[in-house]
């Protein structure tokens, strides 16, 4: 195993920052979850792979016993898992409003808020103030 | 150790607490916002209590859950985070109360308010825990409620800068988890005191080194520094200008904290490479901050850019490590914060003037009829170039002579010229503004822009908060003495954690005197 | 989507999974379980229940805005907390004391509001995107 893991984090970055290098969102957002993943198993392995008792108090006791696992990592682990599992979420969420909007998931195509020189450039300012002025029924 | 620590704890709960009654009173917009102000308020009243108790007795803190240190999670106020949190209650008091004016009654409903508290909570979280793996948890509800907020209306313009901004910060949130993790698979501890003891103990230098650029590079993203700031001005002249403003303040201040406290605290055993490159990424992000903003032609952009320069001066004082240069850092940085509330408020209410729209050529003559405005805006302007007597020039003056007293000639040299074109962006943003004759307007855009103008309710809302930011900065300027003081005594708990240590983990864990490799102390 | 197979068995499972959240729920206080995997297998429940009957559906039976009942359950977390005041203690610290007859602890309370947060969050979200599609 202190071969296999490493291999594995290593293979899952890889993938992972060749799928970030694409220019299409949805492959990125694929790759954000890939690497999340990678890191969850760094920090797994950061607590020791060994084979070891759960860290469980027996009845009457203070201690575990001898020889325990370190619970702290798959803490940590669970955590990033829950907060990854919320940032994925809403990233895919985005990523299918942005489609929805914006017609693509080019990002070289997004060019809404940072315009090239060449485009008329009060674009950003005129959507703007037409849809503030219909939320405030001015139109 | 407090015995309860409940200065520690209120400052983070309070917010948190506003927030879910805020989004109970959604349907209520002026209930909501009544919530959403007083809780800022309290919050306020209890971080200035916090800063009390920080200044008269030294850093405070506290085992929540009563896991004692290193074990559980403690939550730690040293004078430089009381000071943050105090300012960070401040803005986020202005935000509220300014927000009433701008944001609309579509984005109250959705939530605006109850982001706002959160983000809060967040970076009251960040500043205040003595935990790094809690940092990271902290940082990303900080994350959640900027996404929120980014992307709140839902306009073209904010979906295109909400991709990257996501993109791009969880790309930093991954880096910072994987640090943290390779972090604890050295050390054995999360506890930032702690790691302060057990670093110094390592055996692979090299390999903590490794560790600590990583960190640097997670940093350097969430801060805005030179070349992993395209984020940043690709996503904040997208959402509402209030929202701006605190990003502006907020956000990218929280990366260089995180930064400030990583690198004094805990990784000091190599200052001669992670030192090195900061000073190097100080440089290239001041150079890189002010030619994007000389460059740009549209108010909103240019000011984005500017808070990416001033990122690049705040960590001038890092980079040397020294006392005069800690000192600036760190007033400079509490005092940016509030020219970048001060900036953009002021800006967004100019561009209410000329129907939201923020290209220079649409913009002007507002010193005219709108005298007061100039006066708001050219406050926070001042301190932005940092000329006397507002707040910017003592940070700046404390800054470059803590660059000449370490003889680090290209940093002073590179921080003079710099100021010196923001002075070019600043002028010409003033000019354009308030100087230039109003462009010419048809009859119907003529219209349009009467129709968007404040109305008297907006303004009972603005101009309080715009002139609060304004008097502080003014203020802070005129009487910098005492601040100063404070700031001092920070810097001084910087570069001598012992007190810090004292407070988290008791008199006998602290160390003797590390030695230092290759520091410039 | 309309199934037949579906709608039927869902009927079964999303009750059978609801009694088992609350039970991993009750459960985290000595053994591996508490508000989050709960609230977890309970949001599966839900969601479950909203791909056979569609999102209205769910809505009406939930009662309550998914997200209010996030808001809820951090208030219900915090006063968790907050509940140390009373025993003088350092914030979060577990306050214990007997309701009718039974040990109960402010931990429980946590891991509710912990649940809360859970089925209120997943459910906001899957809610969000399915509704989308109509």
């Amino acid at each position: 195993m202190d071969f296999v893991l490493p291999v594995l984090i290593g293979v899952l970055v890889a993938c992972s920052i060749y799928l970030m290098l694409s220019r299409n969102l949805v492959r990125v957002v694929l790759g954000l979850s890939l690497l999340s993943n990678a890191v969850n198993l760094i920090i797994f392995t950061s607590g020791r792979l060994t084979r070891a008792i759960p860290p469980l108090v027996a009845e009457g006791g203070t201690l575990p016993p001898e020889g325990y696992a370190n619970p702290l990592p798959q803490a940590l682990v669970l955590t990033a898992i829950v907060i990854g599992f919320g940032l994925l979420a809403f990233a895919l969420v985005l990523t299918y409003r942005a489609y929805q909007e914006l017609g693509t998931v080019d990002t070289t195509a997004m060019r809404h808020a940072e315009p090239q020189f060449d485009e008329p450039y009060d674009d950003l300012s005129e959507a703007r103030a037409m849809r503030h002025a219909a939320e405030r029924g001015n139109v | 150790m407090s015995a309860t620590g409940w200065p520690l704890v209120l400052p983070i709960i309070t917010p948190l607490l506003a927030a879910s009654l805020a989004f109970g009173l959604r349907r209520w917009p002026l209930l909501q916002r009544s919530v959403s102000i007083l809780g800022m308020a309290a919050m306020l009243l209890f971080t200035v209590q916090l800063l009390g108790l920080v200044a008269d007795h030294g850093p405070q803190a506290v085992a929540v859950s009563t896991w004692t240190a290193p074990f559980g999670i403690v939550l730690v106020a040293d004078l430089f985070s009381a000071l943050l949190v105090v300012v960070a209650a401040f803005t986020g008091l202005v935000v509220a109360l300014y927000a009433g004016a701008e944001v609309g009654r579509g984005r109250e409903s959705h939530g605006f308010h109850p982001f706002l508290l959160i983000l809060l909570a967040g970076a009251a979280g960040a500043f205040l825990t003595g935990d790094i793996f809690n940092l990271y948890v902290w940082f990303e509800i900080l994350l959640m409620a900027t996404f929120g907020l980014l992307v709140l209306g839902g306009e073209k313009v904010q979906i295109d800068g909400g991709v990257k901004y996501m993109a791009l910060n969880m790309v930093a949130t991954i880096l910072l988890l994987t640090a943290i993790g390779l972090l604890y698979g050295m050390t054995g501890t999360l506890n930032m005191a702690d790691l302060h003891i057990k670093v110094a103990e390592v055996d692979d230098p090299a390999m903590l080194t490794v560790i600590a650029v990583m960190f640097l590079l997670a940093f350097a993203i969430k801060a805005g520094l030179f070349p992993l700031f395209a984020w940043l001005p690709a996503s904040y002249h997208t959402p509402p200008m209030v929202v701006s403003a605190l990003f502006a303040a907020l956000l990218t201040k929280i990366g260089v904290y995180s930064m400030i406290r990583v690198f004094t605290l805990i990784f000091t055993h190599d200052m001669a490479i992670t030192h090195g490159a900061l000073g190097i990424l100080a440089v290239l992000t001041m150079v890189a901050g002010v030619l994007g903003a000389a460059a740009q032609t549209d108010m909103r952009r240019v000011l984005t850019f500017t808070v990416v320069s001033q990122i690049g001066f705040m960590l001038i004082g890092l980079a040397l490590m020294t006392r005069m240069g800690l000192v600036g850092t760190v007033f400079y940085m509490l005092q940016d914060i509030l020219v970048k509330v001060g900036l953009f408020l002021a800006g967004g209410i100019a561009v209410r003037y000329a129907a939201n729209e923020s290209a220079y050529g649409r913009l002007g003559g507002l010193w005219m009829n709108k005298l007061w405005l100039a006066v708001v805006f050219l406050i926070p302007a001042m301190a932005l170039v940092g000329l006397p007597p507002v707040s910017g020039f003592w940070g700046k003056l404390a800054l470059v002579r803590g660059a000449l007293e370490a003889e680090a000639w290209i940093l002073t040299g590179v921080a003079l010229a710099a100021s010196f074109v923001t002075l070019y962006v600043v002028g010409r943003l003033f000019v354009t503004v308030f100087w230039k004759p109003a462009p010419a307007l048809t009859e119907a855009e003529a219209q349009a822009r009467a129709a968007y103008a404040p109305t008297r309710g907006d303004m009972a809302l603005m101009v309080p908060a715009v002139t609060a930011v304004a008097v502080v900065i003014l203020g802070l300027g005129i009487f910098a003495e005492p601040v100063l003081a404070l700031v001092d005594q920070a810097a001084q708990q910087l570069l001598d954690p012992t007190a810090y240590i004292t407070a988290v983990l008791g008199p006998d864990a602290v160390p003797p005197a590390p030695t230092l490799i290759g520091g410039v102390r | 989507m309309d199934s037949l197979i579906l709608r039927v068995a869902t009927r079964i499972l999303a009750a059978l999974m609801l009694m088992f959240s609350v039970f991993v729920l009750l459960r985290g206080h000595n053994d591996p379980g508490g508000g989050f995997i709960g609230g977890l297998v309970a949001a599966t429940g839900i969601a479950l229940s909203s791909l056979a009957d569609g999102p209205e559906m769910v809505r009406r039976v939930l009662r309550i805005e998914p997200r209010l009942m996030a808001m809820i359950g951090v208030v219900a977390a915090v006063g968790a907390g907050l509940l140390s005041v009373f025993g003088g203690d350092v914030f979060l610290t577990g306050q214990w004391g007997y309701v009718l007859g039974v040990k109960v602890g402010s931990p429980l309370l946590f891991d509710i509001g912990v649940y809360l947060v859970v089925v209120g969050a997943v459910m906001a979200m899957l809610l969000a995107l399915e509704e989308e599609e109509d």
